[in-house]
């Protein structure tokens, strides 16, 4: 299978000096990036095995001796390329606060409680039509100092491996509807506003479990497109 | 099935100052590794070689809360990956590595020395690793290359000939005198004066 990384998706993504986000400032280039062609370097990637990815890596609320605080939801999607097509096996990496908006990393001293039932980090392969599913807890927005009264919106952080280096993608997954949406200079870094919505799950009631779990939906689209469409074959 | 065609990609968005824990915990955290800075298998043929330096930002102070990540060849150049389909199958060597800076924004990596990988023409590129930098304040991350100063392929090398020869020297690793073992540094200024070479791919 040859796939096409064309630049011009690369669009899609946020400018990386954008100001309203002050550590962009300084660690944004200042001088151009030079365009290089894609070879076999830039368009291979890393494969892994049952190694990386262990059977319960997917969930998030069993991984201490009891269950942690919160909401419990399950996550789930498709990771695609830009043609629509599943992406097998991929890599998905994920880690977020706990419900109160705390994270583990000894740097985040905000006053909210840890919860010691919960660590917030989970890993999951996607199966062959690329789809991928974790068990987690609804994270709570936190405070930071970018500027005063600063709040991020309730998020998941993402990190995605597709078929290349170049196809890698660290992102945040939001949920519906956040207040907080029109005043985070992260999530509005994304200028198109119809970019910005494809990094907003979606509620899933079809697949939210009966007094158990709520569901939402996270599709991730990995730039990549098929060489050969199928209406160019003859 | 048939899938609607996506409207564009998922835009990236920053790794935020929180990752360790969940991408480099190296035992600091009650989660594992799914990698490490150590690309070294046991039978994995070529040079064992390590490459350090410090991550700079346009302050020229230290990055402590960046992550890097590197893709190279193995030293007969083919990759770990069905892709390359030259890729010897029962190779080891996954030739994926990564690592979080330090309080001191130094990173390191243990690996072998990449083989030639040949450029879309199949001409011969110098060896050299894929480097991506992912940081707090980087919303989208940044790809450049290491390449060394010992390798006399460096002269021909299509991606080299296409930066200005005054700033060829931010992507090439220098190898260091009295190692005990072979060592390069390459320091990575994500900006100023002497700001690394990355590129649009
Ligand atoms: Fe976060």
């Amino acid at each position: 299978m040859t796939l096409l990384y064309p630049l011009q998706s690369l669009a899609a993504h946020p400018p990386r000096l954008s100001p309203g986000y002050r550590s962009t400032v300084k660690r944004s280039p200042q001088k151009p990036l030079i365009p290089i062609r894609q070879t076999l370097s830039e368009l291979t990637g890393p494969v892994y095995g049952h190694e990386t990815v262990r059977e319960n890596d997917h969930d998030l609320t069993i991984q201490h001796k009891g269950e942690p605080l919160g909401e419990r939801i399950i996550v789930h999607g498709h990771v695609r390329d830009e043609d629509g097509r599943g992406v097998p096996n991929a890599l998905v990496e994920l880690w977020q606060a706990n419900a109160c908006g705390r994270y583990v990393h000894v740097v985040d001293q905000h006053p909210a409680p840890l919860d010691p039932n919960f660590t917030g980090a989970g890993r999951a392969q996607t199966d062959a039509s690329g789809y991928y599913r974790f068990v987690t807890i609804k994270p709570g927005a936190y405070p930071w100092g970018n500027h005063h009264n600063a709040w991020r919106p309730a998020h998941i952080h993402f990190s995605v491996f597709g078929h290349a280096f170049i196809s890698r993608l660290v992102t945040q997954m939001y949920f519906p509807g956040d207040p907080l949406f029109p005043f985070d200079p992260i999530f509005n870094s994304v200028t198109d506003e119809k970019a910005r919505a494809r990094m907003i799950s979606s509620f899933d009631l079809e697949n939210t479990q009966p007094e158990w779990a709520l569901c939402y939906r996270f599709n991730i689209v990995l730039r990549g497109r098929n060489a050969t469409p199928m209406e160019n074959k003859q | 099935m048939s899938e609607q065609r996506p409207d564009g990609i998922t835009p990236s968005q920053t790794v935020g100052p929180y990752f360790k824990y969940g991408l480099t915990p190296n035992g600091e955290y009650a989660w594992n590794d799914a990698f490490t800075n150590n690309l070294i298998t046991p039978d994995v043929s070529g040079e064992r070689i390590r490459v350090e330096g410090t991550v700079f930002d346009g302050d020229g102070v230290p990055v402590p809360d960046c992550m890097l990540e590197i893709w190279q060849a193995d030293a007969q150049g083919r990759f770990s990956d069905p892709q390359d389909a030259r890729a010897l199958p029962n190779s080891s060597f996954k030739g994926f590595g990564r690592v979080g800076t330090d309080a001191n924004g130094r990173y390191s990596f243990d690996t072998i020395k990449p083989g030639q990988v040949p450029d879309p023409d199949g001409k011969p590129q110098a060896p050299h690793i894929l480097l991506a930098v992912y940081a707090r304040g980087m919303l989208l991350h940044l790809y450049t290359r290491i390449y060394f100063d010992d390798e006399t392929a460096n002269t021909e090398d299509p991606v080299l000939a296409l930066v200005p020869a005054d700033r060829r020297a931010t992507l090439i690793a220098k190898r260091k005198a009295g190692a005990a073992n072979p060592a390069y540094v390459l320091d990575i200024h994500l900006q100023g004066d002497n700001e690394t070479v990355f590129f649009d791919v």
